[in-house]
């Protein structure tokens, strides 16, 4: 699955989201889990700030030195018996790992969850060579069976489905034939997958943490899929985000803590697994083969800019469980495998404003995803700097980013169907700015809708369905 | 096919010039301003370490045993009963011989050997996984587990039933002292394992509908042994 979910336009994306009642419960009801569960791990912690303080400050000492850090993790993955594939783009991350995959003649592969390679369509480019390609993570398995239905959250990727839709997807696509429980669900699936597991030649795994003293990737599950992953099949792959990356174990420990906390509320994940390169000769499991795949796909370019600090983020999620408009809209209405406020800040850095510029505009600014945000990205203030950029009719301050995607023809279409969509939602960037009031043309529809009701005076599906009415007696 | 690294240079090339200046030839580690994580159970004793770690048993659906290795025979023999156990995949260690562990349980017993053909088979068809603990965590009621040619990854992952022997001298407050130590460790060369697995209680999911299912790809059932003269 590429980065860009469904072809359909972001209003009618939204409009979708918010009519699907399950869909908006079972957002509702995972937001307020999972926060209490966060609030609850914080405050058990003690001395939260100084946690995100520190994670913060290690963020920033690691981006600062990437490339130094990079440097030491490929020379450990090397000399752990490791090797180790530097890919500039998708296409040559893709490329890599097929050739990869050739060689050892690989028919059958099992993942393990990966945002990474859901970015670069990984999946896709092993399949056109005639590969199985397994999603072993349970909601990632869920979608795959499902036809490949999208993710809609980067924790639990199938939210947006309850138990009877997946018990039907089980029973069409699998011969399932128990009830709708949870429990025989899984089970269920657990069998079925525990046969691919051992028989698998590959397993490809993403990477939470790289380890750069010791040449080690981390992985975080719960469900214990990325320790079968690297444990029975001959060969490993790991695809990482060149980000993904901490100095020494003792900035791990301190990582691991804050994304099991933000993410789920645990303590410790139940599992957290440490890899440094293929097991050893004498070792009777582990891979005897182990590649790490550094990818870049549009990182570098956001180093060195104003945006830097999205760089920081340790995909936790903790920022879409607080967000007001995910509630609403849901997972798929942001259109990329990133939703929420850490998608719409991260989207448009990696596929570009004319691709995704409607998505720093599906916010409220009300800046709960940075009060929760376990780094401390101040993402409501990026989102902000996204819509100057936007707004003024520039591409984002460092140019290379701006030759990336940004056409100012985009952005007049793109203010007016956020506007006419998302109104009540945005605390617009310039309230005073009297190029709004000015504006000629499509501007007008959106300088009316900066009058629309707050937020808080009325609610956005109301105020969404009541507007749908008005509009068409228009 | 000898380890190789690809397209280095150019990549962190470029990356070094986003970043506006050259590659460092070393980079000091900051000392880190604010460091919480040593607060945490900082003066807590070995006994208040158990209390913790029993504790938070309960939260990750974990039972736990205190005993003393005299009495561990007994103690597997029931706790293996219990759990309708009939074949056991245990790593190869002295002291399950040492305490006679096994002496009790009528369950036949696979020792992981990585010459024997069909050693992770037979550790897949076991009932039972048991295995030591490297280290343990009281905090998050975490074992430490490093792996090697007698200590299979696949006897804590594959059975569906998984039992942790836990030396009561090796549980430390939290993942940074265990993390410290590998640290330490690595700097003075001797990396502890391929393969380092932190585990807290059985493999759960909340895929579906935020549900929480306990028993997913790994073990279904967890039970930890602490033995307190150890
Ligand atoms: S931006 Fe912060 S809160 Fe959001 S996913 Fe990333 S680390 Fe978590």
């Amino acid at each position: 699955m590429p980065m860009r979910i469904g072809t359909t336009t972001f209003n009618d994306r939204i409009e979708k989201g918010i009519n699907d009642e399950f869909m908006r419960d079972s957002v509702r009801s995972a937001q307020e889990r999972l926060l209490g569960k966060r609030l609850d791990a914080a405050e058990e912690l003690g001395s939260w700030e100084d946690w995100r303080n520190l994670g913060e400050e290690i963020r920033s000492h690691t981006l600062e030195y990437l490339d130094y850090y990079l440097y030491e993790l490929s020379e450990k993955v090397k000399e752990n018996g490791g090797h180790v594939y530097f890919a500039k783009t998708a296409e040559e991350a893709n490329h890599y790992i097929q050739k990869v995959v050739k060689r050892k003649n690989g028919k059958k592969i099992i993942k393990s969850k990966s945002m990474v390679t859901e970015e670069i369509s990984m999946n896709e480019a092993l399949e056109s060579i005639g590969c199985d390609v397994i999603e072993s993570d349970l909601g990632e398995y869920i979608l795959q069976v499902d036809d490949h239905d999208p993710p809609s959250h980067i924790v639990v990727p199938a939210l947006h489905k309850n138990k009877s839709q997946i018990r039907d997807v089980f029973k069409e696509k699998l011969g399932y034939l128990n009830t709708d429980k949870p429990e025989e669900l899984t089970l269920f699936a657990r069998e079925k997958l525990r046969k691919e597991f051992l028989s698998a030649d590959i397993g490809i795994t993403g990477c939470n943490f790289a380890v750069a003293e010791s040449g080690t990737i981390t992985l975080v599950t719960n469900e214990g899929n990325a320790r079968l992953a690297t444990t029975l099949p001959k060969t490993q792959i790991t695809v990482m985000g060149m980000e993904r990356i901490v100095p020494t174990w003792e900035e791990l420990d301190v990582m691991i803590s804050l994304l099991s906390r933000s993410a789920v509320g645990q303590k410790l994940t139940t599992y957290v697994t440490a890899l440094s390169g293929p097991k050893s000769p004498l070792e009777g499991d582990g891979p005897e083969e182990f590649h790490l795949v550094i990818v870049d796909n549009g990182r570098s370019n956001i180093i060195g800019t104003e945006f830097q600090e999205a760089l920081h983020c340790i995909r936790c999620a903790a920022c879409i469980n607080v967000c007001p408009v995910y509630r609403h809209v849901g997972g798929h209405g942001y259109g990329s495998i990133y939703p929420g406020p850490i998608g719409a800040v991260i989207s448009p850095l990696l596929g570009g404003y004319e691709e995704y510029g409607e998505l720093p505009f599906a916010s409220t600014l009300c800046a709960a995803c940075t009060d929760a945000c376990p780094v401390k990205i101040p993402l409501h203030e990026l989102l902000n700097k996204h819509r100057k950029n936007i707004i003024e009719g520039r591409g984002l301050s460092a140019e290379k980013i701006a030759m990336r995607g940004f056409q100012y023809g985009t952005t007049l279409p793109i203010l007016y169907q956020v506007g006419t969509k998302l109104a009540p939602f945005l605390s617009l960037p310039f309230q005073t700015n009297s190029f709004l009031t000015k504006g000629p043309g499509p501007l007008k529809a959106w300088t009316t809708i900066r009058d629309m009701p707050a937020p808080n005076n009325e609610r956005f599906r109301d105020w969404f369905k009541k507007r749908q009415k008005e509009e068409s007696f228009e | 096919m000898s380890e190789q690294i690809y397209n280095r240079e150019s990549f962190l090339t470029s990356l070094a010039q986003n970043l506006g200046r050259s590659t460092p030839k070393t980079v000091e580690r900051p000392t880190w301003k604010h460091q919480p994580q040593w607060q945490i159970l900082k003066n807590a004793s070995q006994d208040e370490l158990v209390t913790v770690f029993k504790k938070q048993c309960e939260t990750i659906h974990t039972d736990v045993i205190e005993t003393e290795s005299d009495q561990l025979a007994d103690v597997i023999h029931e706790r293996v009963k219990s759990y309708n156990g009939k074949s056991i995949s245990a790593w190869k260690d002295e002291r399950f011989h040492q305490y006679d562990i096994f002496s009790k349980t009528d369950a036949t017993i696979h020792k992981w050997d990585p010459r024997m053909k069909d050693n992770v088979a037979q550790t897949e068809s076991a009932d039972i996984g048991i295995t030591f603990c490297d280290l343990a965590l009281a905090e998050s009621g975490t074992i430490v587990l490093f792996s090697n040619e007698n200590q299979g990854r696949s006897v804590s992952l594959l059975p569906t039933t998984y039992i942790a022997l836990v030396p009561k001298s090796l549980i430390v407050p939290r993942m940074s002292q265990a993390t410290r130590k590998i640290h330490l460790l690595m700097k003075e060369g001797e990396f502890p394992a391929t393969c380092v697995n932190f585990i807290s209680g059985p493999s759960n999911s909340a895929d579906i509908e935020m549900n929480l299912v306990v028993g997913m790809h790994g073990p279904i059932r967890t039970t930890y042994v602490v033995i307190s003269n150890l």
